[in-house]
């Protein structure tokens, strides 16, 4: 038990706790990564454009839309979406939806 | 056995704890982990480096090996030319990674080992790797400039396309120039890295310009027939914003400089300027090149889009500007955030004995700065074709600004916090 003890304790040492959780590689999880070089890692945005963690998915989903219709005023965003595939758009919304 | 297992952790879990974090792949590999080292703390390769730990967890080690012990952006580097930005603003230090446990090891990496799988560097030490990320960047091909070979040349004529000492030399260059005077600047025949940079150069010194030295001139000598990149909006920057100031040469190929008079040699005409700025053609840098890892041209390093493998080297992800990029793919810092994910998702999957994403995706968003505050942008989203084996751009998406704009110039500072973020976490 002892021996197992400063077993763990040599791995707490070498590896201290990662403070983000390497849950498991889903296709949205990559795919939101593409995403995060403007909104933000896992869409916790640091800058102006807005942050899209924790959002709903119907929410995102609906944004999206809007862009890709023309009813969403922007610059950049209704251009990008139109490179995404509607089952890819899902995915990264669910993704972002999933993220506090 | 089980004691017998369980006693053989405990010495290697000892061995590794006294250790430290200094590179023992084989004890890694007993304990089960993957190791995986880059090679460049750019866009491409602290991206990279970040979400292997990430997407891997725990069960991953990862070195990066960057040279310069902080990270300087060359987007936004424009901006210290035009007078807006200073070199603080475009620096960022790696402490950000270090607390998520990558291993930042400020060392040159002169040579790779495929075989042995070793990296060694700079200070006589070497790193053993499972799997290798090179993301060197570019170097500069000066043997293709005559009468630029040497070092003496390369101080008084600069490039300043890679961000740092020649960027503020440029600037220190530009302020001791008379009113009056002349600013050239040489563009290579693309593709090079970073193609709107050099239009959005010549528009930040012209700027400077136009409130410091208003009868100076700015002269962009190119290589290539047209502007590469945004072309409607830099051409109405000129026309507008800097009518007078800046004149465009199309079809102006660099043929030699004579460093003394400062004059770069075209083929049918000499131009002689009081700051001559010559942005050479590049290539893949020396340590892929050493590597064998170049492919195509003597230039650029081919990759499997699936994964960012080298098409040569299977343990080994060559990223960012150094790759031979797809049709229509940019070589700019955005991307290789971009290829930064797409390895380290496969790199992850890959190791974890999992195949990776079939349908891989990489996008691209580029700000220029025609003033100091308004910007306009490029996109491009790139989805894999299994029938040709590359990412292509998704027609019908993308795009360019219809204007130049504030708002944008916003989003562009933006984007600078969320990627140097993105890339390199919290310092």
């Amino acid at each position: 038990m002892m021996r197992t003890a400063n077993f763990l304790l040599a791995c707490t040492l070498a590896f201290p706790v990662v403070s983000v959780s390497a849950a498991d590689l889903t296709p949205g999880r990559y795919l939101a990564g593409t995403c995060a070089s403007c909104h933000g890692t896992d869409g916790k945005s640091v800058g102006s454009v807005p942050s899209l963690a924790g959002q709903s998915t119907d929410s995102l989903l609906s944004k999206i839309a809007e862009f890709k219709d023309g009813s969403r005023p922007g610059t950049i965003m209704a251009q990008i979406a139109k490179g995404y595939t509607d089952e890819q758009m899902r995915q990264i919304a669910e993704f972002f939806a999933s993220q506090k | 056995m089980i004691n017998e297992n369980r006693r053989g952790f405990v010495r290697a879990a000892g061995a590794l704890a006294g250790a430290a974090i200094s590179g023992f792949p084989a004890i890694a590999r007993a304990m089960g982990q993957h190791n995986v080292v880059v090679i460049g703390g750019g866009y491409g390769g602290a991206t990279a480096a970040r979400y292997v730990m990430r997407w891997g967890g725990p069960k991953f080690r990862v070195t990066l090996i960057e040279r310069n012990s902080q990270f300087v952006s060359c987007p936004l580097s424009n901006l210290i030319l035009g007078g807006s930005k200073s070199l603080a603003d475009i620096t960022r230090t790696y402490n950000g990674l270090r607390k998520e446990l990558v291993m930042v090891n400020h060392n040159e990496a002169v040579a790779i080992d495929p075989a042995a799988q070793v990296v060694k560097l700079g200070n006589g030490s070497s790193v053993n790797y499972d799997r290798l990320i090179v993301s060197p960047g570019v170097d500069m091909q000066w043997d293709q400039v005559p009468g630029m070979g040497g070092a003496e040349a390369q101080e008084k004529i600069l490039h300043a396309w890679k961000a740092g000492p020649q960027t503020l030399a440029l600037r220190k260059q530009l302020e001791a120039m008379p009113d009056g005077g002349v600013f050239a600047i040489t563009i290579p025949l693309a593709p090079y890295r970073c193609p709107p940079g050099p239009y959005e150069r010549a528009c930040q010194v012209a700027h400077y310009f136009k409130q410091a030295k208003p009868t100076s001139k700015v002269i962009i000598l190119d290589a290539n027939d047209k502007i590469v990149s945004k072309a409607g909006l830099f051409e109405k920057a000129f026309k507008e914003d800097y009518a007078g100031i800046i004149e465009y040469r199309p079809n102006s190929k660099l043929m030699e400089v004579d460093v003394a008079s400062k004059t770069a040699k075209l083929e049918f005409e000499d131009v002689t300027a009081d700051v001559l700025n010559v942005i050479p053609p590049q290539r893949a840098a020396d340590i892929a090149k050493n590597a064998g890892l170049i492919t195509t041209n003597n230039k650029w390093c081919e990759v499997d889009w699936l994964t960012m493998q080298s098409k040569v080297e299977n343990a080994i992800h060559v990223l960012g500007d150094a790759t031979l990029a797809g049709p229509m793919m940019p070589k700019s810092g955005h991307m290789a955030n971009q290829h930064g994910k797409l390895a380290a998702a496969a790199i992850v999957n890959l190791m974890r004995g999992k195949k990776p994403t079939e349908s891989p995706v990489v996008m691209n968003t580029c700000y220029s700065f025609v003033d100091a505050k308004r910007v306009v942008h490029v996109a491009s989203v790139h989805q894999y074709s299994k029938e040709k084996r590359l990412v292509e751009p998704v027609q019908g998406a993308g795009g360019l600004s219809k204007e130049a704009t504030e708002l944008e110039g916003e989003y562009a500072f933006s984007w600078a916090r969320n990627i140097w973020a993105d890339m390199l976490g919290e310092g």
